[in-house]
């Protein structure tokens, strides 16, 4: 079994990373619950706007885009001075502030935030969510409050999208098409002889002449900012790649979330990055030592409600056998040890003491 | 809604063309496939589009052979980039669409005209429906989060951009999005509570935003194994046993029963949130699907009718 508390202990930065509903959001605030627990002063930053894990922690009126404090009750026989502190991921208002850091003056940081194309951007372009967790991270590891920062990732398809998107927009600025508009011309920049460019008309007829003026206006209102945004992402990456930044995985004990794990752990360890370890949610408990085919038999052997009773046993065990069937690739990836399975509990986590029950079991004391 | 003796299958597939959409693992690919397979299993000729992400559908649909009942079924992939350079090209735009590519511009257009990307992808689906080539064309949607952006995408960008192509291809996709006759969705979710929930956003915000048609909702892997006795039936069975084993049937009872009630607590409150006709698919003992799984659900789902609250004690 991995040693999560070793790592919560070591890490600055955990990320977690796995595909869409296999119980990202609340294995960071399980993990961060045990960082308090631990005497850490944790924050766990989550992009899942669902009411949900605000309604565990206890916040009324949901997470807000500041670190809120979590009122913890120590639990019996614990002492400890560990905090824990939630917040929700703001996309918009992070891009914003990042444009407000790097501009020159009032009047620049306007130009830019009214302007349409960056407004899209801000809120849709394909990356932008990755990209600006990796910015709140980054602002959150500087924060002084903080000793562990624990992110939910967005459930991108690739795990690399988070090591890739602080450079989303330094690429874009870096486009072709953006370098003809920032073309100085003879009298400076000028909007309508940059538009006059064959590529630029092209575009202007398929989007309509409208966008590709918000798109001229955009580029030159970025005009000098772009090696801020550059150097910043570079630091990103390199909070991302440092060695006290820990990547768990996690995942769900079917077929094809195992599968996007392994890829995932894969693509990781290609950029010499390490798996700490693998959190797979909702496993199948077990029940007695025998096999699901010993279940089988016995219910062939009884009758009546005895039958029915030791079927459901068979069934039981079929689908833990299973699971453990699939979930072996993944230990071959990251390592056996590195693996833990949290069981499937007989009532959903909905408040403190449903993740308390969880971080019990991921720390071995149920 | 649909009348009452419309079988399930039918009144899943009672439009050209069906999005299935649904929060992650919630098994959407799944559903999919299984009214991929009864439909054409039906004799109908049915294409199902995946949409950018790896291709699954067509290891799920791959059983031997054709179906004897003269259906057909294929599987495309559609992507945003592959779609609005084809949209490019047959607009007009050869030489440039090229050049465009190369430089990266498609992300760039994108971003400029947000939701040009999802709606060049529905607009490709609109041209398969109009080929007449298929009777029914059933889509593996995006997530739920992005099924209302996806949907709304050609409402917004229709409102951004007067004229030109784009807006043709906008107005030609709401068109078909807010025709009942022509398209509808399917929403799949768990008996969970999480799921249940945005299951309940997702369907009020798709009806608000978009106008689109709700077809049945589909609730998946729902156990239906064989019922349980009660606890004092338990008792009696019990009575003669010693030993560790009646501890492990005892808890897996227990087990079984908690989850059991879970399920039923949250089929009941998505029956009272969501006036739908709900259909059920059976869970399966299993941690991943194959093509011979996902025929039997076909067959089940053939001749199963639409479950009801009052079905479940």
């Amino acid at each position: 079994m991995a040693d999560i508390g070793a790592v919560i202990n070591n890490s600055c930065v955990i990320v977690c990373c796995g595909s869409g509903g296999v119980g990202k959001t609340t294995t960071a605030a399980v993990l961060g619950l045990e960082a308090a627990r631990l005497g850490r002063r944790a924050v766990v930053v989550t992009i899942d706007p669902a009411r949900r894990l605000a309604d565990a922690l206890g916040l009324v009126d949901g997470l807000a885009a500041e670190p809120q404090r979590i009122e913890l009750d120590s639990r019996p026989g614990e002492a400890s001075n560990g905090e824990l502190w939630a917040m929700m991921l703001d996309t918009a208002a992070t891009f914003d502030g990042l444009v407000a850091r790097h501009a020159s003056d009032p009047d620049q940081i306007e130009r830019i935030l009214t302007n349409p194309l960056y407004r899209n951007m801000a809120g849709a372009m394909s990356g932008t969510q990755e990209y600006m967790a990796a910015e709140t991270l980054h602002t959150l590891h500087g924060d002084d409050r903080f000793d562990l920062v624990i992110v939910d990732t967005p459930p991108s398809r690739n795990a690399l999208d988070f090591l890739e998107a602080p450079g989303v927009l330094a690429r874009f600025l870096d486009h072709r098409a953006f370098k003809l508009l920032m073309l100085p011309t003879k009298g400076g920049l000028r909007v309508l002889g940059a538009a006059a460019q064959p590529i630029l008309k092209a575009i202007g007829r398929v989007v309509g002449s409208d966008v590709l003026a918000d798109a001229v206006a955009f580029f030159q209102a970025f005009a000098g900012m772009e090696s801020g945004f550059r150097d910043r992402a570079d630091e990103v990456v390199a909070l991302i790649r440092a060695p006290e930044t820990s990547f768990v995985i996690v995942a769900s004990p079917r077929h094809d979330t195992i599968t996007e794990a392994v890829w995932f752990a894969e693509q990781l360890v290609d950029q010499q990055v390490d798996v700490s370890a693998a959190i797979i949610n909702r496993t199948q408990p077990a029940f007695g030592q025998g096999t699901a085919a010993d279940a089988r038999a016995a219910a062939k052997a009884a009758t009546g409600e005895l039958a029915v009773l030791w079927g459901n046993v068979a069934d039981l065990r079929t689908l833990r056998e299973a699971e453990h069937e699939v979930i072996s690739p993944l230990g071959d990836a990251v390592g056996h040890d590195r693996v833990t399975l949290l069981p499937l509990l007989d009532s959903d986590v909905h408040d403190l003491d449903g993740l308390h029950t969880i971080a019990d079991h991921l720390f071995d004391r149920s | 809604m649909p009348p009452e003796h419309e079988s399930p299958l039918q009144s899943l597939t009672a439009t050209n063309v069906v999005i299935v959409a649904g929060k992650g693992g919630v098994g959407k690919t799944t559903v999919t496939a299984v009214i991929a397979r009864a439909a054409s299993r039906d004799g109908r000729r049915v294409l199902v589009v995946e949409l950018d992400g790896k291709p699954t559908l067509d290891d799920l649909l791959r059983s031997a052979g054709d179906d004897p009942s003269g259906g057909t079924l294929e599987v495309v992939q559609i992507s945003a980039a592959d779609a609005l350079d084809e949209y490019l090209r047959d607009h007009g735009f050869q030489r440039i669409a090229k050049r465009l590519n190369k430089t990266g511009v498609i992300d760039m257009i994108g971003t400029a005209a947000p939701g040009i990307d999802d709606v060049v992808v529905l607009g490709k689906i609109k041209q398969y429906e109009q080929s007449g080539d298929y009777d029914v064309i059933v889509v593996d949607g995006p997530a739920a989060g992005h099924a209302i952006t996806f949907l709304t995408s050609a409402t917004g960008l229709a409102n951004a951009v007067r004229s030109g192509p784009v807006r043709t291809q906008s107005d030609g996709v709401i068109e078909l999005l807010t025709d009942v006759e022509r398209c509808q969705v399917v929403l799949v979710t768990l008996a969970e509570t999480t799921p249940v929930n945005e299951v309940v956003e997702t369907a009020f915000a798709l009806e608000d935003d978009v106008g689109v048609q709700l077809g049945p909702i589909v609730v998946n892997a729902v156990d239906d194994g064989a019922a349980l006795p009660d606890v004092a039936a338990e008792d009696a069975a019990l009575a003669e046993m010693t030993g560790d084993d009646v501890e492990v049937i005892r808890a897996a009872a227990a087990f079984r029963r908690s989850r059991r009630a879970i399920e039923n607590t949250e089929i009941r409150r998505l029956a009272s949130e969501m006036p739908l006709v709900q259909l059920h698919i059976p869970a399966r003992l299993v941690a991943g699907l194959t093509s011979a799984d996902i025929d039997l659900m076909a067959d089940a789902l053939t001749e199963s009718e639409a479950a009801s609250e009052a079905d479940r004690g």
